[in-house]
């Protein structure tokens, strides 16, 4: 399998009362009260650092996303830090996985054409292309698109960048959403006849599909881990087996945060309190911003009031703040222990969810620059080695740069 | 009570088939609702005493037409759609009478068509925009804190009637999928904020206008009331006491007796 390092680039000193004192982590949080320049440069810089350092460590790929106004994740450009992590890789066999420029809110879409373009080449045909639909957060309340839109204007921007690809001659786009007389990127991708297209999602219907109909790779990012996420991705598996389509599981990806130490109480001592700031903080984050009217489609709404899926998806937040580490650890929200306990609960996961693309939140929340590269080296030399080899002796990953699909050698050697 | 007829229409090249809610009789008044969707209410009952009233529901927002919404991208479309659901119902200039998300439309109408609209009531409408007094978003708020905005006496037992939920899970089920598609449907043409070029078009408005607003809606706040007025040749403003953004409901009695009136001078 294929494992990358997933970075949010969250704000790492919140005051230990956000959760009482601000409405939400996302959209809201004052910056003025909150926010302090000097420190995000250094945010932004040790971010990078981690995931390079991640690179060397032999990680196959590393992974940055796009939200606004939040608090728990600031890159409002992706493309600027993967342009760094390109730069920076060079030579390197490790894929940038740019999870990625949200669709919607970028006009015109050809911009992402470009970028991602601009990526591949810099790259050396390295790059994976996240087409992210965005949040109700990011895009219809801080970049205004109107909610009953947002899902249209995603399908015709990611049919547009696709066409401005992979067409032969010059195009005019007379689209609803966009109207662009002579589509002609500069420059196009060197991966034929375009990079592997990676589609985040939360587990609706309307997502899968739309996946499986492009034979796109489906990731299901959410922090709850492989427990929640065997009901989404059990109903993606057999959906992919009535649509009679092969259950390659490197058609799915997966994200999950993971913390190693030496031992198990090690890491609980070391882990804990970023463990609980990450989901209290970090997800403080009112019901209302998540599903303005119109953001679910009429059919996705229907289906998740009938089945009382919003319901069930709000009592299990409700709890999370009187966890402690075990509960975490239990629920497996977070895999964390000695590199032992994180490889057997992790194979367990991927092997449940059959997924062979895994992304890994290495840093989480508040953990400061050191302990962050300890929890890589830790993951790298321990635990990462020992998942490697699952799925490949009877699939291939066709979801990966084709010139990375090789097992990478883990170049420590660098470091 | 009076009886209530439900019509079926077929409009837009039969893409779009909202009901219609009739009853009454005499002269035609069009009745068109807020962002959370019809419900045929005393108001009603009241207006019907005198008038045919014609209470059209919004595209998508009738139940078992959610894709009704589809073929119209804008406020243009809207606008011209409703043309043709007067041509639907017969109706050559009827009087309008529009509620909040319903008193923009019929505002829009108005000015689009100055010659069909008899004459136009508006009940808090949306609309125009002041920075410093911004209309509230309630698509992003929680049903709690609209009743707080929406109601003078949010304790009282009409705002504890919206608060109401259905004992039946099929009906509480149905009820919180109608509202909601109800408010995507309208906030197709708000979203993110009300102030989609009435500003520029207002002007052309020539019926006689009657503005109602509730002195405490926390909603859309009442120095909008001058804001349309200024702006509408022939126009004058009702202020309520002891109302919010709905005062035909939170003062029945004193709100129907001013619209009748209005409406038969």
């Amino acid at each position: 399998m294929k494992i990358s390092m997933f970075h949010l680039m969250p704000y790492r000193d919140l005051p230990d009362d956000f959760e009482q004192r601000y409405h939400s982590v996302w959209v809201d949080p004052p910056w003025k009260e909150l926010g302090n320049a000097e420190k995000v440069g250094q945010y932004y810089n040790w971010t990078l650092d981690e995931l390079i350092y991640a690179a060397k460590s032999g990680m196959d790929g590393i992974c940055v996303n796009e939200h606004h106004q939040n608090a728990y994740g600031f890159m409002p450009n992706p493309n600027l830090m993967g342009s760094v992590l390109a730069r920076a890789t060079n030579g390197m066999d490790v894929a940038i996985v740019q999870m990625g420029s949200t669709l919607p809110t970028t006009n015109p879409p050809t911009r992402i054409a470009e970028e991602y373009a601009m990526l591949d080449t810099m790259s050396g045909g390295r790059l994976v292309a996240g087409m992210p639909l965005g949040t109700a957060m990011d895009a219809t309340l801080c970049a205004g698109i109107t909610p009953i839109e947002q899902r249209e204007r995603y399908y015709e921007a990611h049919d547009l960048i696709l066409k401005a690809w992979t067409a032969p001659d010059i195009f005019a786009w007379n689209g609803k959403y966009f109207q662009l007389p002579m589509v002609n990127v500069w420059p196009r991708p060197i991966q034929q006849p375009h990079p592997p297209v990676w589609i985040p999602g939360l587990g609706s219907l309307s997502t899968w599909e739309f996946a499986a109909q492009h034979n796109h790779c489906y990731c299901f990012l959410n922090y709850y881990g492989p427990v929640v996420g065997k009901g989404v991705m059990d109903g993606f598996w057999q959906f992919i087996a009535q649509k009679g389509i092969e259950p390659n599981p490197y058609r799915a990806g997966f994200l999950q945060l993971v913390a190693v130490a030496e031992t198990d109480a090690l890491a609980e001592k070391l882990y804990e309190k970023h463990i609980r700031y990450f989901y209290n903080k970090s997800l403080h984050i009112p019901g209302e911003f998540f599903f303005p009217p119109g953001h679910q489609d009429y059919r996705s709404l229907e289906n998740s009031i009938r089945k009382g899926l919003l319901k069930s998806q709000f009592d299990q937040l409700q709890a999370i703040p009187n966890y402690k580490f075990k509960d975490f650890v239990d629920k497996r929200l977070v895999i964390a222990g000695s590199p032992a306990t994180v490889r057997d609960m992790l194979r367990q996961g991927v092997e449940d969810l059959r997924v062979g693309n895994l992304m890994v939140l290495l840093h989480i929340g508040s953990m400061p620059h050191d302990l962050t590269l300890k929890n890589i080296d830790l993951f790298t030399r321990e635990v990462m080695p020992h998942l490697h080899d699952k799925w490949d002796d009877k699939w291939e990953n066709k979801w990966w740069p084709e010139k990375l699909r090789a097992k990478r050698q883990t170049s420590l050697a660098a470091l | 009570m009076v009886a209530v007829q439900e019509r079926t229409i077929s409009v837009w090249e039969n893409k779009i088939k909202p009901k219609v809610q009739v009853a009454g009789s005499g002269p035609p008044v069009v009745f068109l609702h807020g962002a959370y969707g019809l419900t045929w209410d005393p108001f009603l009952d009241e207006l019907a005493r005198n008038f045919t009233v014609y209470a059209p529901e919004h595209p998508g927002t009738t139940w078992g037409d959610p894709d009704g919404i589809k073929p119209l991208d804008n406020l243009w479309d809207l606008v011209l759609y409703y043309d043709e659901v007067f041509d639907q119902l017969g109706l050559q200039n009827p009087a309008v009478v529009g509620h909040s998300f319903g008193g923009m439309v019929a505002a829009e109408i108005a000015a689009s068509y100055p010659h069909r609209v008899g004459q136009l009531v508006l009940l808090c409408p949306i609309g125009l925009w002041r920075d410093d007094a911004p209309v509230k978003n309630w698509m992003i708020m929680p049903p709690e804190d609209v009743i707080k905005a929406v109601f003078h006496d949010p304790t009282g037992p009409l705002a504890q009637q919206m608060l109401a939920i259905p004992e039946d899970e099929k009906a509480q089920q149905d009820a919180q999928i109608r509202t909601t598609w109800a408010l995507a449907c309208t906030g197709r043409f708000i979203w993110p904020i009300p102030d989609k070029g009435l500003k520029k078009r207002i002007h052309r408005i020539t019926s006689s206008t009657l503005l109602v607003w509730g002195k405490s809606d926390k909603l859309v706040p009442p120095v909008y009331a001058q804001e349309f007025a200024s702006r509408i040749k022939n126009s004058r403003i009702a202020m309520i006491d002891q109302a919010g953004h709905v005062p035909q409901l939170e003062q029945l009695g004193e709100v129907s007796t001013l619209v009748r009136d209005f409406l038969k001078s």
